[in-house]
C-alpha cells in the first residue's frame, strides 16, 4: 500500500482476526483485518453497526472480554507485537502511548469517584506523581480540554456534568500521558451536533499540539470528511475500501462504499435522492462464503461467490472486488437476486 | 454530611414514637385484663386492684401511654413481675450478649459473603462459581437452628473441638456465629456476585483497564465500589433481622441473651420485661438503618436521601 512507501507507519495491522466463541461455534467479528495508522496521520475506520470496527479497536490494546479472543495476525506497534507481549507491558501501554476514548461518555467514567481522583489515576500509574502534583496536572488537563472552572470541577462527580463536558473529561483522561496513538471509538456519536464539531475540533487541536496518531472510529461519513487523511471502509469483519480521504470521496471504488455515499446527504455535488442500500449487514452465522457484500450488491457475479483479496488499484484505492481485477466479466449477468 | 445526619435523627422522633406506641400497646391488645392474667383467673378483686394500681392501669390510657414514655426514656421499664427486678438490669446483662453475638455473626457474613461474591463473579460460570452458588444456596436454605443442631452434632460433641453450649469464650462463640451467619454470609454472597457482574460489565470498567490499571485495582477499586451499594443495603436489613432472629441461635446454644430472656418473659407473661426487650431491640434495628444510610450516602454521592 501507498502509505507503506513514503510514511513511518506507527501502527501495522496485519491480518488481525478476533473471534467470538459462543459454545461451539466461532463468530469471526474482525477476519483478516490489515491496515497502517502513518505518523501523526489520522485513520478513519468506517462500517455500519457489527462490521467489526469497534472489536477491531479493542484488540488493538487487548480489551477484548470472554468469550472474545484474537486467534491471529499481527498488531505492530513501534516495532512491538501487541498480540505477543506481557500484560503488564500491555498495561505500560495502555493510557499511556496508546489511549481510547468511548462512544458513551455517560457511562464511561466511574460514577462513585471525581472527576480528579479518575485523571489522577493516569499520572498514579505510568508517571508515578502523588496525589498533590496528580491533581495540577489533573486542573492543566481539563483546562486544556476547555471546561472552564477547572480547579472546581475537578472535584466534582461525572453526574454533575453534561455529557459533552464528560467527553471531554474523557479526552483528558486519555492525552493526560501525551499518548503517541489515539483511539477514538465513535467519540461524538452519542452527543449533540453542535457539540460533535466542538469534541472533533478539540481532538484535531490537540492531536496536532502533541503530534499524536489518531485512529478515528465512526460510522459518520461526515466526520470522516472532517477529520480523517485516510479511510479504511469495513464490511462485516472485512477491511473492503482502503484510500486517503480525497480519493475515497471523489472516486469511491467499492459498491459498499459508492451505496454509502449514496445514502449521504451532500452539499459538494448534485443529489435527486438519496439512495439507501438495499437489505441489512449478514448475521455472523449467516456470513456468505463469498463476497461478503454480495447479496447487497448490484453488481454481483458468479465469480463473488469466491472470497475476493484487497487489491490495489490504478487510482490509489486497495478494493476488495472483482471488478477490480483482470478477471471481472462484464458480460455476465448477476447471480444474486436483485 | 452533619446536616444530613441530623436531619436524619430528627425524622428518627416520630419513627420512634411509633415503635413505643406499638410496644405499649402489646400490654393492652392482649384478650382480657393484663392484671387478671397476670394474678391468674381465680385470684380476688383485691390482688387484681392491687396489680393494677402498681402498674398504672387504672389511670386513662394517655396518661398510662405518657407516663411509659417518660420512665423509657429515663431507661426504667418497671420492675419484673416475676422477681421485681428493674427490667432495665435484666436487659442490660442480655443485650451485650446478644449484640456481640449479632455483630459478630454480620462481621462473619459480611467477610465470607463478600469474599465468595467477588470469587464467584470474577471466576463467572466456571466450576468453581457453580460450586460456592450451590454452597450459598444450601446455606441459604438451611434452617439455622438445624445448622447449629449439626455444628454442635459434629464440631461439639463428635471432634470436641468446641463447646455446645454458652457464650463467652472462643470455644463457646463459634458455633453461634457461624450458626446465626450463614444465611447472612450465603445472601451477601449472592447479592455481592450478581453486582459484581453487573458492574464488571460496566463502560467504565473498559475505561479503566484502558487506562492500564492493574485487574486488581480494577475489581477491588473501580468495580467493588459500585458494587457495593446495593449489597451495603442488604447487609443492613440483614444486621436489623439478626438483632432479633438470634432467638433461635440462643435457644439452640442455651445463651443468656435478649431473644431467650423474650421467650422466658413471653411464657411467664412478665409484661414490663417483654415491653423493655422489644423497645431495646426495635429501637437498634432502627439505629442500625440509620446507620446503613449513612454508609450508603457515603459510598454513592448521587443518593440524595432528603
Amino acid at each position: 500500500m501507498k502509505t507503506e512507501i513514503n510514511q513511518e507507519n506507527i501502527l501495522e495491522i496485519n491480518d488481525l482476526r478476533t473471534s467470538f466463541f459462543v459454545g461451539k461455534n466461532e463468530v469471526k467479528a474482525v477476519d483478516g483485518v490489515t491496515f497502517q495508522v502513518p505518523k501523526g496521520k489520522t485513520l478513519g475506520i468506517v462500517g455500519e453497526s457489527g462490521s467489526g470496527k469497534s472489536i477491531t479497536s479493542l484488540s488493538i490494546l487487548r480489551l477484548i472480554d470472554e468469550p472474545g479472543k484474537i486467534v491471529g495476525g499481527s498488531i505492530n506497534f513501534k516495532g512491538e507485537d501487541l498480540t505477543k507481549v506481557s500484560m503488564s507491558r500491555m498495561r505500560q501501554i495502555r493510557g499511556n502511548e496508546i489511549s481510547m476514548i468511548f462512544q458513551e461518555p455517560m457511562t464511561s467514567l466511574n460514577p462513585v469517584y471525581t472527576i480528579g481522583q479518575q485523571l489522577r489515576e493516569a499520572f498514579k500509574i505510568h508517571q508515578g506523581l502523588g496525589k498533590k502534583e496528580g491533581t495540577k496536572r489533573a486542573i492543566e488537563m481539563l483546562e486544556l480540554v476547555g471546561i472552564p472552572s477547572p480547579d472546581k470541577r475537578v472535584n466534582q462527580y461525572p453526574f454533575e456534568l453534561s455529557g459533552g463536558m464528560r467527553q471531554r473529561v474523557m479526552i483528558a483522561m486519555a492525552l493526560a500521558c501525551k499518548p503517541e496513538l489515539l483511539i477514538a471509538d465513535e467519540p461524538t456519536t452519542a452527543l449533540d451536533v453542535t457539540i460533535q464539531a466542538q469534541i472533533l475540533e478539540l481532538i484535531k487541536e490537540l492531536q496536532e499540539e502533541i503530534g499524536m496518531s489518531v485512529i478515528m472510529i465512526t460510522h459518520d461519513l461526515g466526520v470522516v470528511a472532517e477529520t480523517c487523511d485516510y479511510v479504511a471502509v469495513m464490511y462485516a469483519g472485512n477491511i473492503v475500501e482502503y484510500a486517503d480521504v480525497e480519493t475515497l470521496f471523489e472516486d469511491p471504488k467499492h459498491p459498499y462504499t459508492v451505496g454509502l455515499l449514496n445514502s449521504l446527504p451532500r452539499h459538494d455535488i448534485e443529489q435527486d435522492e438519496l439512495i439507501p442500500i438495499k437489505g441489512n449487514v449478514p448475521a455472523p452465522d449467516e456470513m456468505p462464503t463469498g463476497c461478503r457484500f454480495a447479496p447487497r450488491c448490484p453488481h454481483a457475479s458468479e465469480i463473488c461467490k469466491t472470497h475476493p483479496e484487497l487489491t490495489e488499484t490504478k487510482d490509489g484505492n486497495d478494493v476488495r472486488c472483482w471488478i477490480y481485477t483482470p478477471d471481472w466479466d462484464k458480460e455476465e449477468v448477476s447471480v444474486y437476486d436483485k | 454530611m452533619t446536616q444530613f445526619i441530623i436531619r436524619r435523627l430528627i425524622q428518627l422522633i416520630p419513627v420512634l414514637i411509633g415503635v413505643t406506641i406499638l410496644v405499649f400497646s402489646l400490654m393492652h391488645l392482649t384478650p382480657g385484663n393484663p392484671a387478671v392474667i397476670m394474678a391468674g383467673e381465680s385470684a380476688p378483686e383485691a390482688t387484681v386492684k392491687a396489680i393494677e394500681a402498681r402498674l398504672g392501669l387504672d389511670k386513662p390510657i394517655h396518661i398510662q401511654y405518657f407516663n411509659f414514655i417518660s420512665n423509657a426514656v429515663q431507661l426504667d421499664f418497671g420492675n419484673s413481675i416475676r422477681d421485681n427486678i428493674p427490667v432495665f438490669d435484666h436487659i442490660k446483662a442480655r443485650f451485650f450478649t446478644t449484640l456481640e453475638l449479632s455483630v459478630w455473626a454480620i462481621i462473619f457474613g459480611v467477610f465470607f459473603g463478600l469474599l465468595i461474591g467477588i470469587i464467584s463473579a470474577v471466576r463467572r460460570y466456571s466450576l468453581l462459581d457453580v460450586s460456592l452458588m450451590v454452597v450459598a444456596l444450601f446455606g441459604l436454605s438451611m434452617p439455622n437452628f438445624w445448622l447449629g443442631l449439626m455444628l454442635i452434632q459434629y464440631f461439639a460433641l463428635e471432634l470436641r473441638i468446641f463447646k455446645p453450649t454458652g457464650w463467652g469464650s472462643l470455644e463457646q462463640n463459634v458455633l453461634p456465629i457461624i450458626t446465626l451467619g450463614t444465611a447472612s454470609a450465603a445472601i451477601i454472597a449472592r447479592m455481592t456476585r450478581s453486582s459484581m457482574l453487573d458492574v464488571i460489565d460496566q463502560d467504565y470498567i473498559r475505561t479503566a483497564r484502558a487506562k492500564g490499571v492493574k485487574e486488581r485495582v480494577v475489581i477491588f477499586r473501580h468495580a467493588l465500589k459500585n458494587a457495593l451499594i446495593p449489597v451495603v443495603t442488604i447487609v443492613g436489613i440483614q444486621f436489623g433481622g439478626l438483632l432479633a432472629g438470634a432467638v433461635l441461635t440462643e435457644s439452640v446454644f442455651a445463651i443468656n441473651g435478649l431473644g431467650r430472656l423474650i421467650i422466658d418473659s413471653i411464657l411467664q407473661r412478665d409484661f414490663p420485661v417483654v415491653q423493655g426487650a422489644i423497645l431495646v431491640i426495635s429501637v437498634s434495628f432502627v439505629l442500625v438503618n440509620l446507620i446503613v444510610d449513612i454508609s450508603y450516602r457515603m459510598l454513592n454521592k448521587r443518593v440524595d436521601l432528603n
